[in-house]
């Protein structure tokens, strides 16, 4: 336990002094500010007002954005500490392989949840320095979610690391699986493979593996919870799930999906090459 | 039971033997000089040795199989690599990182960091990848040296480091001489051969001599040097200046101290101004 942490702490470190981060802090913080400044809190569309309506355009813009940030980075660093060196002399260091995999990606999460979370819970605060009422269901709801999205994306990360043997490649890979999963969130496209013929059961289970997908509908049925901007397709979704059992599934699932590709991104790691 | 023992290690990247079946044993206080050109396998042999490749024949220290037995294996060996890692991390988080994981004391790290003339207290905020390539060496090699090992390896350890900070690296590996092994890895064995009492030479992935050298030098002692020219010169002074020496006539008569292990190195050095030498006087230093 102590060299997970040792090494979560020193991949904290790294991070907090890479470019990438001050770009990602920087992102998360001005959308915020950019809500803020649009005067969206006090805009009135589709029967949102106040906050809900700013975390929900906060969510929506998260959702394209984090998983994007997240791939990348991870993978640009856990492959480029590899080409750099880093590895070879770290792992030269009596630290176990485990402690070496999860406390970096402990380290990680840490690193990728933070300023996404902070921007949101300033949000909040700035709401209740207004008056605002806050919805606070939504928010636990929403800091779950963004928790599930960021642990699912570093598993993949991860993994995608541990399979590329250059950062070139594995950036390309990152960007690959983030294009692929957002051509399956389109419920246009969607539409037409049904018009190809396909049974609706299988759309349906091809966007419910879709962690975006998941997270969109998940964030969705919290201020729609009749799910009538999805369409057809909410009733396929709530006949099977029901409400609560779809928000369990928009918070378990993704945890699940990235935990299962970082135990297997580990099961390589152990198994091949360290440098 | 020799300390460390290569049986038929052999190693392949997709189509390339970089390793054709190496058998070595290596014993406690053997200093072995790795040398061979570059591609000649010497990184990867190292790397099979500290668990971090996977490879064909069995490599054991002290009986365990590195990649099997990592911590074990690791808490006894100090590796001090060619290139610096580019981290990120302040050296004092780097400090504290390497004896957490080793279970050292982080104090004793500094002590050796201090001794090699890094002014660590100032430092300790400063990003790792901040330093001169020279501090950067200083650094590794007091984390390797700083703690209980059985092993060092070191990949052309002194390098990047000034004539006194060599004089003191020789005298904490004299320190180590007889309760580790070391394996010190160069491209030019004149680098390295007054540190070592045994030569392994490799060549495209084997081992083509194994011999043992006579290891009189005394790795603390040190020499006193006068040169005498025929002219004075400016790129000789710069050279000579950068080895500690002084301009007692003109620039044409320098004196000043070699420590004992760099006594080949230096007069490889000098063999570049054969043709503006005129005396050269080495004696051991008294003091």
């Amino acid at each position: 336990m102590k060299h997970l942490l040792l090494t979560a702490a020193a991949d904290i470190s790294e991070s907090l002094r890479s470019r990438w981060f001050m770009v990602y802090t920087l992102v998360f913080g001005g959308v915020v500010v950019a809500l803020f400044a649009s005067g969206l809190t006090e805009s009135r569309i589709m029967g949102f007002t106040g906050l809900s309506r700013m975390l929900v355009t906060y969510l929506q813009i998260t959702m394209a954005v984090l998983p994007l940030f997240v791939l990348i980075t991870t993978v640009r660093s856990v492959a480029g500490d590899r080409e750099a060196g880093i590895f070879e002399y770290m792992l030269s260091l009596p630290v176990s392989l485990a402690s070496w995999f999860w406390g970096k990606l402990l380290g990680r999460f840490f690193v990728v949840f933070l300023p996404v979370v902070l921007a949101m819970f300033a949000a909040v605060a700035w709401g209740i320095y207004k008056g605002v009422e806050i919805p606070w269901t939504q928010v636990l709801f929403y800091t779950g979610f963004l928790i599930s999205l960021a642990w699912c994306f570093l598993g993949i990360g991860m993994l995608v690391s541990t399979l590329a043997r250059s950062s070139d490649v594995a950036t390309g890979s990152a960007f690959l699986i983030w294009l692929f999963l957002l051509l399956f969130l389109d419920l246009i496209l969607l539409g037409s493979l049904i018009k190809q013929g396909l049974p609706p059961e299988t759309i349906i289970a091809i966007a419910l593996a879709n962690p975006l997908q998941v997270f969109r509908t998940g964030a969705m049925l919290l201020f729609d919870p009749q799910l009538v901007l999805l369409g057809p397709s909410a009733y396929v979704i709530l006949d099977n799930f029901g409400e609560a059992g779809y928000l369990a599934w928009a918070l378990v699932y993704p945890f699940v999906l990235g935990s299962l590709t970082a135990w297997l991104g580990y099961r390589l790691f152990r198994k091949g090459d360290l440098p | 039971m020799a300390m460390i023992e290569f049986e038929k290690v052999s190693k392949r990247f997709r189509r390339v033997e970089v390793l054709k079946g190496i058998d070595l044993n290596i014993d406690r206080g053997d200093r072995v000089a790795l040398v061979g050109s570059n591609g000649a396998g010497k990184t990867t042999m190292i790397r099979c040795l500290l668990g971090e490749y996977q490879c064909g024949g069995k490599v054991r220290v002290n009986g365990l199989e590195p990649r099997q037995h990592r911590t074990e294996v690791l808490k006894h060996v100090g590796f001090v690599p060619q290139i610096s890692p580019p981290l990120k991390m302040p050296v004092a988080q780097l400090i504290r990182f390497a004896a957490g994981v080793c279970d050292s004391d982080p104090g004793k790290m500094t002590e050796v960091a201090e001794k090699l003339g890094l002014d660590i207290h100032r430092m300790r905020h400063q990003p790792f990848n901040k330093l001169s390539g020279g501090q950067k060496q200083k650094l590794l090699i007091s984390i390797a040296l700083g703690r209980e090992c059985q092993l060092l390896v070191l990949d052309e350890p002194a390098a990047n480091l000034d004539p006194e900070a060599r004089h003191i690296f020789f005298q904490l590996l004299e320190e180590k001489r007889d309760k580790a092994a070391m394996i010190i890895s160069s491209h030019r064995l004149d680098e390295v051969a007054s540190l070592v009492n045994r030569v392994v030479e490799m060549d495209q992935g084997r081992i083509v001599l194994n011999d043992h050298v006579a290891d009189d030098v005394d790795m603390t002692s040190m020499l006193s040097c006068r040169l005498v020219l025929t002219r004075a010169s400016e790129a000789f002074a710069r050279t000579v200046a950068e080895w500690g020496f002084s301009d007692v006539r003109e620039g044409i008569i320098w004196e000043g101290r070699v420590a004992g292990p760099d006594r080949l190195r230096f007069l490889g050095m000098l063999s570049r101004y054969a043709a503006i030498l005129k005396a050269i006087h080495l004696d051991e230093a008294t003091d």
